[in-house]
C-alpha cells in the first residue's frame, strides 16, 4: 500500500513540427519536467490554462503517447523504458481515461450494453452471461436503470452520458482513472451529481484519480494534491489545502483572483494578466511567465527558476524566498 | 420609460412530437445601464427569449408576447425591414463560441467594416480608421496590423475581441452577451468580463448577460432572472438573490456549488430537467424540490412579487 501507483519524474514529452523548406525542424515542448507520486485513493489536480501541457500528461499517463524523458512507474512497472506489449495491454486495464465531450467520446451507433461489454470482450474471457451481468452491476452502480441497455447514447441527457462514460472506464476495475474536464460540459446542478458520483466511487473501489480541470473551485473540493502548469512546465505543486490557502507562485496567485466567486461581497481586486500565453514553440527565455508576471524582475528575463521545496509546497519561481 | 419591455414572451417550436414550449411567460424590464443577468440550466430557455427578441429564430418557432417594446417601438408589430435596421445597431448580440460566430473565410477589418457600412452607409473602406479605433477599444494590441488577419489566425480570446469589437461598432444602447466567456480560460474571461463592464459603463449601454456560471453572475451583474425549463422562476438583485434566495431552485443551485459544500459531498440537485415529453403537472420543479407539498404537484405557481413557487422560502429577518 505504500507504494505509489504512479511515480512520474521529470516526465518530458516534445513533438517536433516542421517549420518549413530549407528551415531547421522546431520541437514543441508540450510537457517538460513533471514529477509526481500518486496513491490509491488519492486525487491529483492538474490545473492550467489551454495549451499548458495537462492533456500531453494524460496521454503519457494512459499510454497513449510514450515520454522523450524522464520515468514514469505506473503500478510498479516502469513503461518509459520501452515495455514490452504484453505487460503494456496488462498495464492499459489498470488505467483509464473519462472524456471531455460525452457527446463525442460515446459512439452513437453502438448501443449502451455493447459500449460497456467492448472492454470486456477485449481483455477478458468471459462468457456473454457473465459479462451482461458485469454490466448490469456496473450500471446500476453508476446510477443508470437496467433498461437502459439496450439505449443509443442520442438518448441520454450530458450527465447520463458521463455515467455511461464512467462506466465504461471501470468496468475493468481500473486502479487509475484519467479525468479530462470530466464535468465542464455539464450544467452546474448536474456536475454536482457526477462530482458526488467520482467521489463515492473513488472511496469504494480506492481509485487513484488524475483529474485534469480549469474549474478552481472543483479542484479545491476535490483534490488532495494539485499540480500547476504554465507552458508546459510546472510552477507550483502541493497538497491541496496548502495550495489554496497560501498561494506561491504569481501565476497561481493570478489564476486563483481571475477564477469568479459566488460571493456577492468580493467585488473585483484582481491581479490582471495581461496578454495570452506565448508560443509553445516559441517560448520566452529564463522563466516562461515573466512577460505576463507583475513581479518580474530583469533576473527573471535570463535565468529559468526550478521547483524548490518552499514550506508546504513547491514552486518554481526566482522571487519565492 | 424602461429601455427593454417584455412582458409574457412565449416562444413555441412545431416539433413530430407537438408544440415544444421552450420559453414560457417571461417579463423582462431593462434600464439603460443595467446589467442583467439570466441564469438557468440548459434547455432553460434563456438563449431563445433573447433570439426571440432579436428575431433570430427560425420559421418554425411561434414568438407571442403581450408587450415587447424596445426604446418605445414596438417590435412585435415591426416589419423584417424595419427590425434590421434597429438590430446589430442599437441592439446586439455576442454568441457564444468566438471561433464558430465569426466568417472564416473574411478578414477581421472586413467583418468588422461591413456592420458600419450596414447601419452608417457608405463603403467598407471609409470606415477604416473607425474599424482601427474599436479594435484598440476592445484591446487587441497592433489593431492596425490585426485588420487584415483571418480568424484562425487569432486565439479564441482574440477571437471574443473581436466579436465585442464588431457588435459595439454602431454603439448600442442594449448588448446581449450570450455565455460569452464559457469557451474560454478562466484568465482570458476575467479580462472579457471586466472589458464588457468597463464598455459598458463608458457607452451607457444596458448588459444582458446570459450564463450558468452563478460566480460570474455574483462579480458583474445588478440584478439576476433565474429560469427553469423555459420558466422565470426568480427576478431579484444579486445581493438579495445570493443572500436569501426565495425560490427552492434558486436555494439549490446555490448550494450545489462547490464552495458551499459541507463536507465531502456536495448538494447536488436530484433527477434533471424536464423533457418536452416529460413535463410535470403542476409546478414544473416539483419533482426535484425539497420543499414539496402536494397542491405543488397538481396546481400550477403563479408568479408573485417575482417569485413562481406556491411557497416562496422566508425572508431572513431584516439585517439592521
Amino acid at each position: 500500500m505504500n507504494q505509489p501507483l504512479i511515480k512520474a519524474r521529470d516526465l518530458h514529452k516534445y513533438y517536433p513540427v516542421k517549420s518549413g523548406f530549407l528551415q531547421a525542424d522546431k520541437s514543441l515542448q508540450a510537457l517538460s519536467g513533471a514529477s509526481f507520486d500518486l496513491y490509491a485513493g488519492q486525487t491529483l489536480a492538474v490545473v492550467g490554462e489551454s495549451g499548458c501541457g495537462k492533456s500531453t500528461l494524460a496521454r503519457l499517463l494512459t499510454l497513449i503517447e510514450t515520454p522523450t524523458a524522464g520515468q514514469l512507474t505506473l503500478d510498479g512497472i516502469d513503461v518509459s523504458m520501452a515495455a514490452d506489449a504484453a505487460t503494456k495491454k496488462q498495464l492499459r486495464q489498470t488505467v483509464q481515461m473519462v472524456f471531455q465531450d460525452p457527446f463525442g467520446s460515446l459512439n452513437p451507433r453502438q448501443k449502451i450494453g455493447d459500449i460497456l461489454q467492448e472492454p470486456l470482450i477485449i481483455n477478458t474471457n468471459m462468457t456473454a452471461e457473465q459479462r451482461k451481468q458485469e454490466v448490469l452491476t456496473m450500471m446500476a452502480r453508476v446510477g443508470l436503470r437496467d433498461e437502459h441497455f439496450h439505449r443509443y447514447p442520442h438518448m441520454f441527457s450530458g450527465g447520463q452520458r458521463q455515467r455511461i462514460a464512467i462506466a465504461r472506464a471501470l468496468i475493468l476495475k481500473p486502479k487509475i482513472v484519467v479525468l479530462d474536464e470530466p464535468v465542464s460540459a455539464l450544467d452546474v446542478s448536474i456536475q454536482a451529481q457526477v462530482l458526488n458520483l467520482l467521489i463515492e466511487l473513488q472511496q469504494e473501489m480506492g481509485l487513484a484519480y488524475v483529474f485534469i480541470s480549469h474549474d478552481l473551485s472543483v479542484v479545491q473540493h476535490i483534490a488532495d494534491q494539485v499540480l500547476v502548469m504554465y507552458l508546459g512546465k510546472p510552477v507550483e505543486q502541493g497538497a491541496s489545502e496548502a495550495v489554496f490557502s497560501n498561494p506561491q507562485h504569481p501565476y497561481t496567485q493570478a489564476l486563483l483572483s481571475a477564477t469568479p466567486q459566488a460571493n456577492t461581497e468580493r467585488k473585483r481586486q484582481r491581479i490582471k494578466l495581461i496578454g495570452e500565453l506565448p508560443s509553445p514553440l516559441d517560448p520566452p527565455s529564463g522563466c516562461s511567465f515573466h512577460p505576463r508576471c507583475q513581479n518580474a524582475t530583469a533576473q527573471c528575463k535570463t535565468t529559468a527558476p526550478v521547483m524548490e521545496q518552499r514550506g508546504d509546497v513547491s514552486v518554481a519561481c526566482l522571487l519565492v524566498k | 420609460m424602461a429601455l427593454l419591455d417584455i412582458c409574457n414572451l412565449s416562444v413555441e417550436f412545431a416539433t413530430a412530437h407537438g408544440a415544444l414550449k421552450a420559453v414560457d411567460g417571461v417579463d423582462l424590464k431593462l434600464d439603460e445601464g443595467e446589467i442583467v443577468a439570466i441564469v438557468g440550466e440548459s434547455g432553460s430557455g434563456k438563449s431563445v427569449a433573447m433570439l426571440a427578441l432579436m428575431g433570430l429564430l427560425p420559421w418554425t418557432a411561434k414568438v407571442t408576447a403581450d408587450r415587447m417594446l424596445f426604446d418605445g417601438q414596438d417590435l412585435l408589430t415591426m416589419s423584417a425591414k424595419q427590425r434590421r435596421k434597429i438590430i446589430g445597431k442599437d441592439i446586439s448580440m455576442i454568441f457564444q463560441e468566438p471561433m464558430t460566430s465569426l466568417n472564416p473565410c473574411f478578414s477581421v477589418g472586413h467583418q468588422i467594416s461591413e456592420v458600419l457600412a450596414q447601419h452608417f452607409g457608405g463603403s467598407r473602406r471609409s470606415h477604416k480608421a473607425r474599424t482601427i479605433e474599436l479594435l484598440q477599444q476592445v484591446g487587441i494590441p497592433a489593431a492596425e496590423t490585426r485588420l487584415k488577419a483571418y480568424p484562425h489566425q487569432l486565439s479564441g480570446g482574440m477571437c471574443q475581441r473581436v466579436m465585442i469589437a464588431m457588435m459595439i461598432a454602431c454603439q448600442p444602447k442594449l448588448l446581449i452577451a450570450d455565455e460569452p466567456t464559457t469557451a474560454l480560460d478562466v484568465t482570458i474571461q476575467a479580462q472579457i468580463l471586466e472589458l464588457l463592464v468597463e464598455l459598458q459603463q463608458a457607452n451607457g449601454m444596458a448588459l444582458v448577460l446570459i450564463t450558468h456560471d452563478m460566480a460570474v453572475v455574483a462579480e458583474t451583474a445588478d440584478r439576476v432572472v433565474v429560469q427553469y425549463a423555459g420558466q422565470q422562476v426568480e427576478q431579484r438583485a444579486v445581493k438579495d438573490l445570493f443572500e436569501n434566495p426565495r425560490h427552492p431552485y434558486t436555494q439549490a443551485l446555490l448550494r450545489a456549488l462547490p464552495e458551499h459544500s459541507q463536507g465531502e459531498l456536495l448538494n447536488a440537485i436530484p433527477g434533471v430537467v424536464p423533457g418536452q415529453l416529460d413535463r410535470p403537472v403542476g409546478c414544473l420543479f416539483n419533482p426535484r424540490c425539497e420543499h414539496v407539498q402536494e397542491h405543488c404537484r397538481q396546481t400550477p405557481p403563479t408568479r408573485n412579487e417575482d417569485i413562481l413557487c406556491h411557497y416562496p422560502l422566508p425572508l431572513a429577518g431584516q439585517k439592521p
